[in-house]
């Protein structure tokens, strides 16, 4: 085989038309006749609609339509959900709000105009008569008592309680030397893809199809969720992702605008665009992050765990369009790397006025891998044990694998952890780290009077979720060109160049030769989307499957052309030959040819062994979840007088498996550590007590910049995942999930001589400085 | 002030001269994407901090979403689109970004390769915290900022003539 890509670090092949302005943005996308449309949107975050006056609104220059919920009762119905769960009341909002809004920014009406100026003055000219209506703010809010309630037939707020449990956790307390209790609390953040959403539609009546170009990561689930709510047959619609600015979870979301969208190009038989702007982005797109946890943990002096309890508090907003996801993630997420034999894990969820809670990057994972961490950092202190020590002597080992944890994991499967060598990756981090000679600076900092910390959390991440992800392998007669139709939406991650890379490896052919097509649902049936660490692992391994039925095909039209046994004929360079006689052979585009046609190269009639189209489609089945893993390593410097913190260092050690580009890896792992730091010290969604977001723009809600990142050091243990032949794991949302635990037992740790412990995030400067001075005046 | 009055507008975009007539009220990034369809400039934010949208302005780098079309008029503007050789040979910061993996979704791209353009023209051989400074006014929220000031530096010393 001469053609060696996967696992080398090749250049991306779609950064030519990215660096050239050349990009396909859905915005950049312009039709003729096409509408703009703009959204009204609710003020109040709980409120009675009494009545919306459009008449102005419709009397306004350039506007074609101008619609409330009356306008399109006749088809409206609640939106699908995507994952429905026995405990869950689900409450699914429709495309325009009945006769209650139950978040500031929902939407209550639209305009379609001939652009978008006109489509916004029109906006001005709206009239809502509003009936304000008490509003649950936050997630305490929620659950006091005599509450209002976001939905009437919810009277406690609580959308989900559930539990799961391993082991006996009574029994284990009673015989620990150590019982203690913590809380610990996060806030709300959100994606913030450089990319707002943007949707343009089109209905054309000759072919009688709606299409949906969106910024979206799931296009599949956008078709089936957009046939059900139109009333049309699904091979009647197509949902195209182009060039996709930034993903992070919400981008994989049905929201409200989508469905709009499409009803207006339906109903007025023009194409419609939307893009949101910042600032509806801040309000309307879904967040994620704010949980409560109560958590009992039982240990010994020696510093092993025996038993924990958790009790968590998640709210999802207004509405459940990701049903449990988020919890359920987090719920089964706590135990980590850590053997933990009794283990009572309880969830309830709320309801409240605010737009809904989805997922971030990271989804759920980052809040129980801080809670672990930080119990585990407490034991360390308690006993007065090293911190990597304690982890150390708690980890699962290595010859434990696959390692059953005893509770169902987000896709309903058993949580067994596929591979993973958990003493190998700290041991790594703290050898490139040099932790002992980091431990005497430290001790040299502290002596100068500087608060300088080290810190660490280690992280299991399920990802690869199920059910499947599909690849359509394809050879174009004579040129032997190899088009790879992938169904899930790319975002940035660089699909084009990793699944090209797989196909072209297993063919032996050159990089140059295979096309990667990505987020059409015109390319492939059926398909899931993006998100969840997956598509490296489904959608890679449903492409090589595929190559390698394509090959064996080939194999055999070219074992029947050339008259010898199949295993006779070598391959090598995308040409197959007998390997007696190398000079005899076909090339992949001739034997496409063959397969297209029948016969060829002088023969009068078709071979009678012959099997039509060199192409081959494959359904990639997860049998179960992947399980990544990892360590981060933090040296921060604190600054008391101000509650600045510097990052100092930062290692990461990987295991995501197989790794199948180790540059694109590293970009992952960079853009994902940047966003875990900046949910510590820079993002924070502010609400006040009325519902209303407080930080709304990019002047309130800071996202870091080059002056915030610090370098990152990042190297990897490799444990291939014996579930997919590829053996890869999932690798897009591992920079995040760990870094918020390293970066706060870094922060802990330099500030341990005041005696502040740290059990929440964000940490912004004014927040640690006020737990500073509390400590201090304590 | 009546938002719909018309002026006509001449800038020359990449060298090439145009002329049009557009509403005293809409932004230079709508006239350049809407107008001129150079789609390569981006809009993220519509406030002034994320920097997609930064193009040059005689030779300064300026928010094209904070600028109305008619203030550019007469002047002579540079946008992703003119960055490459007119015989398609990307320029060195294109090449330093793809060879680093400087990018991701490749939205913020085009504002952060015109910043440094200019930067470099200022600074050609500038310190890795100098690249940082230089381009703190810009968002990206895939890459963590890393594998950009590489390339920034790399492109630097291929502009120098230095072998990279």
């Amino acid at each position: 085989m001469s053609h060696r890509y996967i696992g080398a670090s090749v250049v991306r092949r779609e950064d030519p038309r990215l660096l050239t302005g050349r990009g396909r943005f859905v915005d950049d996308l312009e039709l003729p006749g096409m509408l703009h449309m703009a959204v009204c949107r609710s003020p109040y975050a709980h409120a009675r609609l009494r009545a919306v006056h459009l008449e102005a609104a419709r009397q306004s220059e350039g506007v074609v339509a101008a619609w409330s919920y009356a306008d399109i009762a006749d088809i409206s119905r609640p939106f699908p959900m995507f994952l429905s769960h026995p405990a869950l009341k689900a409450k699914m909002y429709e495309a325009l709000a009945r006769d209650v809004v139950r978040y500031a920014g929902e939407p209550v009406a639209v305009v379609a105009a001939q652009d978008r100026y006109l489509a916004e003055d029109a906006l001005q000219r709206i009239v809502v008569d509003y009936e304000p209506l008490p509003a649950v703010a936050s997630l305490a809010q929620a659950l006091a008592p005599g509450a209002p309630c976001v939905h009437p037939d919810v009277p406690d707020n609580v959308a989900a309680h559930f539990a799961q449990s391993v082991g006996d956790v009574a029994q284990a307390f009673a015989g620990a030397d150590y019982v203690h209790e913590l809380e610990l609390r996060m806030q709300r953040g959100c994606g913030h893809p450089i990319e707002t959403r943007a949707a343009v539609a089109q209905y054309d009546p000759f072919e009688e199809t709606l299409t949906l170009w969106a910024t979206i990561q799931a296009p599949h689930r956008m078709r089936r969720a957009l046939a059900a709510l139109l009333d049309l047959p699904p091979q009647r619609v197509r949902v195209i992702a182009p060039d996709v600015g930034g993903g992070f979870g919400p981008k994989a979301q049905l929201h409200p605008e989508y469905v709009l969208v499409a009803l207006l190009a339906l109903r007025l038989r023009r194409p419609v665009k939307y893009t949101e702007d910042r600032l509806e982005h801040f309000l309307a797109t879904s967040q994620e992050r704010e949980q409560l946890h109560r958590v009992q943990v039982a240990f010994n002096r020696d510093g092993t765990l025996v038993g924990l309890r958790d009790t968590m508090y998640i709210d999802v907003g207004a509405y459940t369009p990701a049903g449990v996801i988020t919890p359920l993630i987090t719920q089964t997420t706590i135990p980590g790397t850590y053997r933990l034999p009794h283990l009572h894990l309880e969830t309830y969820v709320t309801f409240s006025n605010r737009v809904p809670m989805t997922v971030v990057r990271g989804a759920g994972r980052s809040q129980a891998v801080f809670v672990m961490n930080r119990v585990v950092d407490h034991v360390a202190r308690t006993l007065n044990l090293d911190p990597a020590e304690v982890r150390l002597r708690n980890f699962i080992p290595r010859e434990a694998f696959p390692y059953d944890v005893g509770l169902l994991y987000r896709d309903g499967k058993p949580m067994i952890y596929d591979s993973g060598d958990y003493t190998a990756c700290l041991h790594k981090a703290l050898e490139i780290f040099d932790y002992p000679a980091m431990r005497r600076e430290q001790e040299a900092a502290r002596r100068q009077g500087r608060y300088v910390g080290l810190g660490m959390a280690t992280f299991v991440e399920g990802g690869g979720l199920g059910p499947y992800e599909g690849a359509v392998v394809r050879v174009e007669p004579g040129s032997g060109r190899v088009v790879v139709h992938s169904g899930a939406g790319t975002q940035g991650q660089g699909h084009e160049t990793v699944l090209a890379q797989i196909a072209a490896e297993v063919l032996d052919v050159d990089l140059a030769q295979v096309e990667v097509r990505t987020g059409d649902t015109a390319g492939l049936a059926h398909g899931m989307g993006t998100f969840g660490s997956r598509v490296a692992v489904l959608g890679g391994n449903a492409v090589y499957v595929a190559a390698q039925q394509v090959r064996a095909k080939a194999l055999r039209l070219a074992a029947s052309l050339l008259q010898v046994p199949p295993e006779e004929v070598g391959w090598e360079n995308g040409r197959a030959f007998v390997k007696r006689e190398p000079a005899r052979g076909y090339h992949l585009g001739e034997l496409a040819h063959v397969a297209d046609i029948g016969m060829g190269f002088g023969m009068a009639a078709p071979h009678p062994e012959w099997e039509p189209a060199l192409e081959a489609t494959h359904y990639f089945k997860a049998e179960r979840a992947t399980y990544a893993s990892g360590v981060h390593l933090v040296a921060v410097e604190v600054d008391v007088e101000t509650g600045q913190v510097r990052v100092l260092r930062y290692v990461v050690v990987d295991d995501c498996g197989r790794v199948l580009n180790p540059l694109l890896m590293r970009g992952q792992v960079l853009g994902g550590v940047c966003q875990g730091i900046s949910e510590v010290l820079y993002e924070e969604l502010v609400y006040d007590e009325e519902g209303q977001l407080l930080t709304g723009t990019f002047m309130d809600y800071h996202l870091p910049t080059a002056m915030e990142m610090p370098a990152v050091e990042v190297d990897h243990v490799e444990t291939p995942s014996p579930l997919n032949p590829l053996g890869s794991k999932g690798a897009g949302e591992s920079g995040t999930i760990p870094a918020q635990a390293a970066l706060v037992s870094a922060i802990e740790d330099a500030l341990a001589p005041l005696g502040v412990r740290l059990y929440e995030f964000p940490l912004g400067p004014r927040r640690l400085w006020e737990l500073i001075q509390q400590a201090r005046s304590a | 002030m009546n938002p719909q009055q018309q002026r006509v507008v001449s800038v020359i975009v990449n060298g090439r001269e145009y002329t049009g007539t557009v509403p005293t009220r809409k932004t230079l990034a709508d006239f350049l994407r809407q107008d001129l369809r150079l789609t390569g400039t981006h809009v993220g934010c519509e406030h002034g901090v994320c920097g997609a949208c930064t193009v040059l302005l005689d030779g300064q780098p300026v928010r094209a979403c904070l600028l109305l079309a008619v203030q550019a008029h007469g002047a002579r503007l540079e946008t992703v689109e003119g960055l490459a050789a007119a015989d398609g040979t990307l320029h060195p910061l294109q090449q330093a970004f793809q060879q680093c993996h400087a990018l991701q979704c490749g939205f913020c791209t085009p504002g952060l390769l015109m910043t440094l353009k200019a930067f470099l023209q200022e600074n050609p051989a500038p310190t890795a915290e100098e690249v940082r400074e230089a381009i703190a006014g810009h968002l990206c929220r895939c890459t963590g900022y890393l594998h950009i000031i590489a390339a920034a530096l790399q492109a630097a010393a291929q502009l120098r003539g230095e072998r990279a």
